[in-house]
């Protein structure tokens, strides 16, 4: 029945989402976060989808989550002589979270999770219509 | 008897299984709306009906000396329909070909189309009742 792989493919994709998301808390979160366990700043990371055949279905696509990259561009250095972490120049290398980028990442986020949401909703509705044939 | 009731519903239930197998494509497209390099496909319908009508259904094969059916990919719905790409309107810098106005306008199509035939169905039913029970 094609219609229960529609929650299969939705369900993968709100996980995908869900996963974005998350990653994109942990962005916003860390922006200031100076050293971390490595012992350098924080580096902003990002998820890479993959489509996938997903389960039970002949056709349909589902999604999943790659890996999670971490942003390779430079540190942005700030001058604070005071602050522990700063090399003999005084600089300090502080994540290179771009704000911006994360808060369009995050409304992404949210609405690819709401559509899918609802397509998950018609193909509920489509499935308890079928239930009604013959009565 | 019970041929001429299948072959009385035969169409209808033809059209709703492609209906659910198209509605299932579109939801991937849907979700993999952020998917770098996924392409957009969809069915076309009136030759996927056309073609599941005039063939009857695949058969398993039970025995070596048996007729191969056709394998399962990818690129084919389970019953040979095969799956197209859709045009490219506005291409992404990922390689992604998704459209979610296109995509959502055909999923709210296709959902309403599919509870037609759910509709029609079900008034063949009716009528099949009606002709058992002589108008009682």
């Amino acid at each position: 029945m094609s219609l229960f792989s529609i929650f299969n493919v939705s369900g993968s994709a709100m996980s995908a989402q869900a996963q974005r998301l998350n990653v994109v808390a942990s962005n916003l979160a860390n922006a200031d976060s100076a050293t971390s366990a490595s012992g350098e700043a924080y580096r902003a990371k990002q998820v890479v989808f993959e489509a996938t055949p997903a389960q039970g279905g002949g056709a349909s696509t589902g999604v999943k989550v790659r890996q999670v990259v971490e942003d390779p561009s430079p540190l942005k250095q700030v001058y604070d002589p005071k602050h522990p972490m700063a090399d003999e120049n005084g600089y300090v290398g502080m994540p290179n979270v771009n704000v911006v980028d994360e808060m369009v990442n995050m409304l992404s986020a949210s609405r690819s999770y709401q559509t899918n949401v609802e397509t998950m909703n018609a193909a509920k509705s489509l499935l308890l219509k079928t239930l009604t044939i013959g009565q | 008897m019970l041929g001429k009731l299948d072959e009385h519903l035969r169409f209808n239930e033809t059209a709703l299984k492609l209906r659910s197998q198209r509605q299932e494509v579109l939801s991937s497209n849907i979700a993999n709306a952020d998917t770098p390099n996924y392409k957009a496909r969809d069915i076309d319908f009136a030759s996927a009906l056309k073609g599941a009508l005039g063939g009857g259904q695949p058969m398993a094969t039970t025995a070596p000396k048996h007729f191969p059916v056709p394998q399962l990919s990818a690129g084919v719905l389970p019953d040979g329909t095969p799956l197209q790409y859709r045009g490219i309107v506005q291409g992404a810098v990922d390689g992604n070909t998704v459209d979610m106005d296109v995509e959502r306008n055909q999923f709210a199509d296709n959902a309403l189309r599919y509870e037609a035939g759910i509709t029609l169905i079900n008034s063949q039913i009716k009528g099949l009742m009606a002709a058992i029970q002589g108008g009682q």
